[in-house]
C-alpha cells in the first residue's frame, strides 16, 4: 500500500482524490451532461467554435479623476488592443451625489471618474469609437441615470437606442451582500432594476441591462459554489419580476449577462465555470420554459481576481494574474478583466494596466488558449468535479430559497451573515498556513511589502476642475426644463411606472446624478442595513 | 474578572467594501470583546456620537477607498468635540506606508493595513487596554 497522503478539500468543501479514473465518470452521460460546445446544456462552451472564431474580450476595469483623464486611459488601452471598456465611477457618482455635495468631499474622482451630468460621459467617450467598443458601466443603485446618460451621448454621436451595444452592472441584490453601494430598500430597487430591464428590451434590444455578480459576493466570502449559486438566485429574482411585469422570458433573460471570479484552486475555477453554464442551460429551459438558446446560453465575464493578490511581494500578482487568465480562457469566458498587480495599493499606473492587458493577449494569441475548444472536457478529474460542482450548486441554491428566496435572503441579512462567517475562517486559514499564499504565509521574506508600486495621487485640481464644470452646466442649461423633466421623474416613480423615459428627459436637460437620486430617495427612502455578526 | 472591551467597529464614508470591518469584528468578537458594529455609510459624526453613547473603549476604523486621512482627522474631531477622549483608536485598510506616521500623529493609536494579521490586531488592543489599566 501507498504511503497515506495529505487530504485536500476544496474550497467548495469537496474533497479531492489522489488520481482519477474512468469509474469517476460513472453517472456522467455524454450527451445529456457534456454534449457539443454551442448545444445545450453549453457546458464545453456557448459557441461551436469558441475563441477559434473570436477570442475573448479583453476589458480592463479603469477610471479615475476627471472625465477627461479617464478619456485618456482608455483610448492609450484601446490604442494597445484593448477591445471593450469597463468604466469605474467614484464613490459619489455610485452613491448617487454630485461632486459638490458635503458628504463627496475628499472622494470625488478617487476610486473612480466622476459624473454629475451628461457633459461628464460626453467628455469621457469623446473620440472613443462607441460604435464598435462595447462599453460597461459599473454602477448600480443609480443605474438609471448612467444608462439614461450614455444612451442620450450615443444618440447624440449618432448610434440611435436599438444600435448601443454596452453593459450595465445594476445589480442591487449583490450589493447588499458585497460591496456596499446601495441606496435605496430592496423593494423598490428592484423596480428601477426591472424598468432598465423593460425599457431595453423594448428599446435598446442589444443592450445588457444586468450583469449578475458572483464576483463580490465571492469576495465577500463566497466559495465558489456559493459564488454561482448565489448569483444565480439573484439573476432568478430579476427574472422573476420581469416575468411578473408581463415580459416573455425570451424577451430578456438572455440580456442578463454574469460578472465571476478567477482567483483560488485552478481546477475548482475550470470547473465551476463548466457547471455553471450546463446549470443554466437547465434552469433557464426547466424552470422558466425558455426556448430561444440565447436565454439558455451562459454569458460572462470571468475576471479579477482580487481577494487573490497579495499586498506582500506585490510583483508576485503579475504571476497570480497570468493563471488567473488562463482560468478564465479554459473556463469559456466571453470577456475576461485582470485586477493589476499594484491594486492592492493603488488606481494601477499605466505600466501596470498595460501588463494586464498584455498577459490576456499573451493567453489569447500567443500560447495557443485559443487553438481548440474546452480542451480540458473528458478529463477524468474534471468531468467529475464539474458534476459534483453543478450538484452543490443546486443545494446551495435550494438552501436560497429556504430563506424565502434572495430577495428576503438580503433583506433580513442572512446571507451576508454566512458570507462574513466564511470570510472570518478564510482569513484564519490564511493566517494558519492552511491555504497557502506564497509571500505571506510560506517563504515569507523579511521585507515583503515592495517600495516598487508607483502610488495614483490624488489630485484637489481634478476635484476643483470638475466642481467647477459642475457650476458651468448648472449656469448654463435650461432651468425650467431641468425642474420640468425632474418633476416628471417624480411622478413616474410616485406612480410607479417606468422611470427610464422620463430620467431620459431630464438628463438630456443635463439635470445632475445628484438631483435625481435626491428624488428617488425622497419617494422610495433609503436602505436600512441588518446588522448582524 | 473586569468587564470586556467595548470595541466599535465603524465603516465611515461612502466606501462600501466591508469585509475587512466584518472579519476584524468577529475577531473581536472571539476574542470576548463587545463588538457594536456602525453598518455601512457613516458620517464621523453619527460614529463619534455612538462611541459616546455606546461609552466604547474601542473604536475601529476601517477605511479602503483611500480616504483614511481626511476621514480619521475629522473623526478625532468630532470625538473631542463631544469630550470622548479616552477611546483607543485603531484604523485599518488600505492604507499605503506613508500614511501610517500621519494617521498616528492625527491621533490614531494603531495603524493596521490590508494584510495585517487578526492576532496582532487583537493583541495590540488587549495590550494598550491593560497598559490603561494600568496607569
Amino acid at each position: 500500500m501507498s504511503k497515506p497522503v495529505r487530504p485536500v478539500v476544496l474550497e467548495s468543501g469537496i474533497e479531492v482524490k489522489p488520481v482519477y479514473g474512468p469509474e469517476d465518470l460513472a453517472g456522467i452521460e455524454f450527451a445529456n451532461d457534456i454534449g457539443e460546445p454551442g448545444q445545450f446544456p453549453y457546458t464545453r462552451g456557448i459557441h461551436p467554435l469558441m475563441y477559434r472564431a473570436r477570442p475573448f474580450t479583453m476589458r480592463q476595469y479603469t477610471g479615475f479623476g476627471t472625465p477627461a483623464e479617464t478619456n485618456e486611459r482608455f483610448k492609450y488601452l484601446i490604442s494597445n488592443g484593448q477591445n471593450a471598456l469597463n468604466v469605474a465611477f467614484d464613490l459619489p457618482t455610485q452613491m448617487g451625489l454630485d461632486s459638490d455635495d458635503p458628504l463627496a468631499e475628499g472622494e470625488v474622482g478617487r476610486v473612480g471618474m466622476a459624473v454629475d451630468t451628461l457633459k461628464d460621459i460626453e467628455v469621457a467617450f469623446d473620440g472613443v469609437p462607441i460604435d464598435r467598443i462595447s462599453v460597461s458601466l459599473t454602477i448600480n443603485a443609480p443605474t438609471v441615470i448612467l444608462l439614461a446618460m450614455y444612451l442620450a451621448m450615443a444618440d447624440k454621436r449618432g448610434v440611435p437606442m436599438n444600435e448601443v451595444r454596452g453593459t450595465t452592472q445594476n445589480d442591487i441584490l449583490k450589493e447588499y451582500v458585497g460591496r456596499g453601494a446601495w441606496i435605496f430598500p430592496v423593494e423598490p430597487a428592484m423596480r428601477l432594476i426591472g424598468d432598465t430591464i423593460e425599457f431595453c428590451s423594448q428599446h435598446a434590444p442589444k443592450y445588457y441591462p444586468v450583469s449578475v455578480c458572483g464576483y463580490h459576493m465571492r469576495e465577500s466570502g463566497a466559495t465558489p459554489v456559493q459564488e454561482i449559486a448565489w448569483a444565480y438566485s439573484i439573476a432568478k429574482a430579476y427574472i422573476q419580476h420581469g416575468i411578473a411585469r408581463g415580459l416573455d422570458v425570451d424577451d430578456f433573460a438572455g440580456r442578463i449577462s454574469f460578472n465571476f471570479n478567477i482567483f483560488g484552486n485552478l481546477w475548482e475555477q475550470i470547473c465551476k465555470f463548466r457547471a455553471a453554464r450546463r446549470l443554466w442551460a437547465r434552469l433557464m429551459r426547466d424552470e422558466f420554459g425558455a426556448q430561444k438558446p440565447e436565454t439558455m446560453q451562459m454569458k460572462m465575464l470571468a475576471g479579477g481576481g482580487g481577494a487573490g493578490l497579495t499586498i506582500e511581494e506585490p510583483e508576485n500578482n503579475i504571476v497570480r494574474g497570468s493563471y488567473y487568465a488562463l482560468i478564465s480562457a479554459l473556463g469559456g469566458a466571453q470577456t475576461m478583466a485582470l485586477c493589476c498587480y499594484d491594486e492592492a495599493y493603488t488606481i494601477p499606473t499605466p505600466r501596470a494596466q498595460l501588463i494586464s492587458l498584455r498577459t490576456m493577449q499573451i493567453v489569447a494569441d500567443e500560447i495557443g488558449l485559443s487553438d481548440t475548444v474546452d480542451p480540458l472536457a473528458g478529463s477524468y478529474y474534471i468531468e467529475s468535479l464539474t458534476a459534483e460542482m453543478e450538484k452543490r450548486m443546486v443545494d446551495e441554491m435550494r438552501r436560497v430559497d429556504e430563506m424565502g428566496g434572495m430577495v428576503q435572503a438580503v433583506a433580513t441579512g442572512q446571507i451576508q451573515t454566512i458570507a462574513a462567517r466564511q470570510a472570518y475562517e478564510f482569513e484564519r486559514a490564511v493566517e494558519s498556513g492552511e491555504l497557502v499564499k506564497i509571500g505571506v504565509n510560506k517563504y515569507r521574506s523579511e521585507n515583503p511589502e515592495s517600495g516598487e508600486v508607483e502610488l495614483h495621487p490624488y489630485r484637489q485640481a481634478a476635484v476643483d476642475e470638475q466642481i467647477a464644470r459642475l457650476a458651468q452646466v448648472r449656469r448654463e442649461r435650461d432651468t425650467e426644463l431641468v425642474a420640468r423633466t425632474l418633476r416628471a421623474v417624480r411622478d413616474a416613480a410616485e406612480k410607479k411606472q417606468n422611470v427610464m423615459p422620463a430620467v431620459l428627459d431630464a438628463v438630456k436637460a443635463y439635470a445632475t446624478t445628484g438631483e435625481i437620486t435626491k428624488i428617488f430617495k425622497d419617494v422610495y427612502g433609503v436602505f436600512r442595513e441588518p446588522v448582524i455578526l | 474578572m473586569s468587564d470586556p472591551i467595548r470595541v466599535l467597529v465603524a465603516k465611515p464614508g461612502l466606501d462600501g467594501h466591508d469585509r475587512g470591518a466584518k472579519v476584524v469584528a468577529i475577531a473581536f468578537k472571539e476574542a470576548g470583546m463587545e463588538v457594536i458594529y456602525t453598518g455601512l455609510h457613516q458620517t464621523t459624526d453619527a460614529i463619534a456620537e455612538a462611541a459616546l453613547q455606546e461609552d466604547v473603549d474601542v473604536i475601529g476604523l476601517s477605511v479602503l477607498s483611500g480616504a483614511h486621512l481626511a476621514i480619521t482627522r475629522s473623526l478625532v474631531e468630532k470625538l473631542r468635540a463631544r469630550g470622548k477622549t479616552d477611546a483607543l483608536l485603531v484604523v485599518g485598510g488600505n492604507i499605503p506606508k506613508q500614511d501610517r506616521d500621519v494617521l498616528i500623529e492625527l491621533g490614531a493609536d494603531g495603524v493596521f493595513p490590508t494584510g495585517s494579521r487578526l492576532d496582532d490586531i487583537v493583541s495590540f488592543v488587549r495590550a494598550k487596554m491593560e497598559e490603561r489599566a494600568h496607569e
